[in-house]
């Protein structure tokens, strides 16, 4: 992070380039367990990224204060409080979102995604960098939870955000909304993802090498 | 951060003074939140129940809470859990049934079961899952099935609720169990089984039920 990226880079790279779920393969605990109906996919994002938004802003604009042998202490309290109020609020408006997600709200203090961002990012940059980058690394996670719970509930239940699209002749693959439909989903996106990436790659090589031969 | 310029270390007290300071904070915004929207969970959990019992007992227009006692049901507005049933009235004032809560294990973990109970014709009226974290979009059409809800509007409970294969449901007290989520089902089932187990003496004989007059003080 030597040089000093534009706001607009510094968004997109987290939502494509440096994606936490695709590129960086971060936060699969959640990524797994909740996202079999997108409609959770949908609230887990937003949380993750009232989290994760909340927390580099703190620890960009107190950067100088923490000490650096107990900031990852810090880091904790720091994500622990936000998602506790995260968690209230969703219960206090919510309830029958949170009844969903159960247990994974209070564990988005445990998704490596957020504190990775504080240590190697919010903490070396500006707040409004800090903040840019947590709102691109969320709308990156949101984008992967999308992906996987639309194509999860897609199949698994034959509907999108609860409309039926199907019809009644549709036989749901329940094992799409089980675990085992989580992890073959996942897998199938990386591959497709990896496969961008290299015909991306093998694009600008051959550009570049048609570059040459016109010198 | 000061990374690696030739700072001097900051003492230990200064690190468990930044650390309880940071403590103290976060204990500081968790208590506000919590203050915060205290009253909305509350309140949002008593209208889920209220609305929860007015669903079992098809027909109702007034409920009285009552507590089980040694000596009887007592009417008793602020009783909690495990003794309390919901007497359901009809705009004449007569008994409709009590909304009866139960819990059990389910798949997952405990499921809260509030159910209606018509003690005349010993017949469940009505059910409605209070708390649940059954596997989502299996587990979870114990509530979100209106084909399986609708299985316990007018339901034998005697001997006992049965969960069938679905489409197999032949007798007055079996229900379809759901594809894909069988223990699930039969614990709903089994958890009314208990529930009625659990109540069917401490409930007054038909002709002794409580009136709405005694609610109109």
């Amino acid at each position: 992070m030597a040089r000093e990226q534009s706001s607009y880079e510094s968004f997109i790279k987290g939502l494509w380039r440096e994606n936490p779920v695709f590129v960086q393969v971060l936060g699969m605990c959640p990524m797994l367990a909740v996202t079999n109906t997108a409609l959770n996919s949908l609230v887990m994002g937003l949380a993750t990224l009232f989290v994760l938004m909340g927390s580099s802003f703190l620890v960009a604009s107190l950067k100088h204060l923490i000490p650096k042998q107990v900031r990852i202490s810090l880091y904790i309290i720091i994500i622990a409080t936000f998602v506790t109020i995260a968690d209230y609020t969703i219960l206090a408006l919510l309830p029958a979102v949170h009844k969903e997600l159960g247990a994974f709200i209070p564990l988005i203090v445990a998704n490596c995604m957020i504190l990775g961002r504080q240590e190697a990012f919010a903490s070396r940059h500006g707040v409004r960098m800090a903040v840019v980058d947590a709102a691109g690394m969320s709308a990156g996670f949101m984008f992967a939870l999308l992906a996987l719970g639309g194509v999860r509930e897609l199949l698994g239940n034959g509907s999108l955000f609860g409309v039926d699209l199907f019809g009644p002749g549709f036989e749901p693959w329940v094992i799409m909304i089980l675990p085992p439909g989580g992890f073959i989903t996942l897998g199938l996106l990386l591959l497709l993802f990896n496969w961008i990436a290299a015909r991306k790659r093998a694009f600008l090589a051959e550009v570049a090498a048609t570059e040459r031969e016109m010198l | 951060m000061s990374i690696g310029n030739g700072v001097k270390e900051p003492g230990s007290a200064r690190l468990a003074l930044s650390l309880a300071f940071a403590g103290f904070i976060s204990g500081l915004a968790i208590i506000a939140i919590y203050e915060a929207t205290l009253p909305t969970i509350t309140a949002n959990k008593a209208e889920e129940l209220r609305q929860a019992v007015f669903r079992v007992l098809p027909g109702v227009t007034r409920i009285r809470k009552f507590e089980s006692t040694p000596e009887g049901l007592k009417e008793n507005p602020e009783a909690r859990g495990e003794e309390v049933v919901y007497g359901g009235y009809d705009p004449q004032g007569a008994l409709v049934g009590y909304a009866i809560n139960s819990a059990g294990p389910g798949f997952q973990d405990t499921i809260r079961v509030l159910y209606g109970y018509a003690p005349a014709e010993r017949r469940v009226l009505g059910m409605w899952i209070l708390e649940s974290r059954e596997t989502p979009g299996l587990g979870d059409k114990i509530y979100k099935d209106a084909e399986f809800v609708a299985n316990f509007e007018d339901l034998a409970i005697e001997p006992q609720i049965v969960a069938v294969k679905k489409g197999t449901r032949s007798a007055p007290n079996e229900i379809d169990a759901i594809t894909g989520a069988t223990i699930s089902s039969k614990a709903v089932a089994r958890i009314i089984n208990e529930g009625h187990q659990r109540w069917k003496g401490r409930l007054p004989a038909p002709d002794g039920q409580p009136g709405i007059e005694e609610a109109e003080q």
